[in-house]
């Protein structure tokens, strides 16, 4: 990787391979287990996380939450956005 | 007390034996033998036992875990209960076949070490003539099998200099993360403190290095930083707490609230053994001495930090003063503090003795070595 991964409404977010995300059943939370990080995502992160697979992008996955949530859709987006920008910078995300 | 929250990670040191004899290492002075070390089946139940308390990662780690044979084994073991494996390794002794075979295993993901960036200083620092060459290939091999990469420096004044250009060795080897971590010391590092410590100035400038590296590489190569105590203000989270988050295996089976505990000589560790791990996390004596913060002193109790610093490094607070419930003198509030300065000021702006490298059966201090001062010699 030679260049920061910039997040944009039109990125395919997905987690790379060696980041793992799971329901931990003993702790009843997900987790998102990283090179030596254990992240303990909120609700909110957990829903994205979840839709970030390789093909939808960033504006399908904020239209399907803004409808989830019943909350504006360019709210929702830059939401998104910044919450996988922070993730992909840390090597969490692949766009 | 109610149970404690279960542990994040298993530090799982498979043995002490290393090629490498970095001075800073932070294994104990004595160093346990093959002859001592637990069997793959013991560790296999370990891992059974570490899934089962609500531990998510492996961290494989020494000494160099790469001479166990069974490493692959093992990391096979932990992946099918569903464990995130990490190993922590010098990477000399591994090669292609090694390689595919730790793939096969399962293994998420290499830290690999590095002593400095270019092989003359590297390898005398990590006393192994050819290691440098030698990682720099195993790193290569690593993001060719398409596993993510961590390359660790451990810093010091023999190497700080050239700390800017670890940093963009660590990007052409492809790492995604860096750890630059100044020397913590006890074990080996403490005896080699003298040889090892920074000035205040390579501290400033190593710290303005690793921001302006931060910002330049932002998403490129994402760089975790760990600064010496002995020039700090407050004392680091160690470990984030007593028995909170992590718990680590020795070689011969004790199990630790870190890797350095049992340099606190007053404490005595239950091994696997004997207990079930379920139970030692959560009964023993070591583990219960410093968790949470009702064993803590003053100003430790009533510190506003005191849930997040949760009073420093136990270790250091009695390899410096004697006593396990001292506060850290790394913080500010120590009565130890000012003379923990002073220490680190006067050695660092003297000539650097000469290393006392890590081998095993030679913890004996060397004549002529740094001497400890009556302050933070150790009880017998």
């Amino acid at each position: 990787m030679s260049e920061r991964p910039l997040i944009t409404a039109v990125s395919v977010p997905r987690l790379p391979r060696h980041i793992k995300l799971r329901f931990d059943e003993m702790r009843q939370h997900w987790v998102l287990l990283a090179p030596e990080r254990v992240l303990l995502p909120d609700e909110i992160a957990v829903e994205i996380l979840l839709r970030c697979d390789g093909s939808a992008t960033i504006g399908s996955i904020a239209k399907t939450l803004a409808e989830k949530f019943q909350a504006p859709h360019e709210e929702v987006e830059r939401d998104v956005i910044e919450l996988l920008q922070d993730l992909a910078d840390k090597g969490t995300v692949a766009a | 007390m109610s149970a404690p929250a279960p542990p994040l990670a298993l530090l799982a040191e498979l043995t002490h034996r290393c090629p490498l004899q970095c001075p800073y290492c932070s294994n104990p002075l004595e160093l346990e033998r093959a002859a001592s070390e637990i069997d793959t089946e013991t560790w296999c139940r370990v891992l059974d036992e570490a899934a089962a308390l609500g531990v998510l990662q492996v961290h494989f780690s020494g000494g160099e875990p790469t001479v166990r044979r069974d490493l692959e084994v093992l990391i096979s073991h932990a992946a099918g209960l569903g464990l995130y494996t990490n190993l922590i390794t010098a990477g000399v002794l591994i090669d292609e076949r090694r390689m595919a075979a730790l793939v096969a295993a399962g293994l998420d993901h290499v830290q690999l070490s590095i002593q400095d960036h270019e092989a003359d200083n590297a390898d005398r620092i990590g006393g192994y003539r050819g290691g440098h060459a030698r990682k720099l290939e195993v790193c290569r091999m690593v993001r060719s099998a398409g596993l993510p990469l961590t390359i660790n420096a451990v810093v010091h004044r023999q190497n700080l200099k050239n700390l800017a250009a670890i940093v963009d060795l660590a990007v052409m080897l492809g790492a995604a993360r860096l750890e630059v971590a100044h020397v913590q010391y006890y074990g080996w590092a403490l005896r080699n403190r003298a040889a090892l410590m920074p000035t205040r100035g390579q501290l400033v400038q190593a710290t303005e290095t690793v921001n302006a590296a931060r910002s330049r590489l932002m998403g490129i190569l994402t760089i975790d930083y760990v600064v010496p105590d002995y020039y700090a203000r407050l004392p680091k989270a160690c470990m984030g707490g007593w028995g909170r988050r992590f718990l680590n295996v020795s070689p011969a089976g004790k199990v630790l609230p870190c890797h350095a505990a049992e340099t606190i000589t007053r404490l005595t560790f239950e091994s696997v053994l004997e207990r079930p791990l379920a139970a030692i996390w959560a009964e023993s004596a070591a583990f219960e001495a410093f968790r949470g913060t009702d064993w803590m002193p003053d100003p430790c109790r009533s510190c506003e930090r005191r849930e997040i610093d949760w009073g420093g490094c136990r270790c250091q607070a009695f390899a410096l003063t004697g006593q396990t419930d001292a506060v850290d003198p790394a913080c500010g509030l120590s009565p130890a503090h000012h003379a923990l300065v002073a220490i680190a000021e006067e050695e660092s702006a003297a000539p650097p003795p000469r290393f006392a490298y890590r081998r095993i059966g030679k913890s004996r201090r060397h004549r002529g070595g740094p001497s400890p001062r009556p302050s933070e010699r150790r009880p017998n």
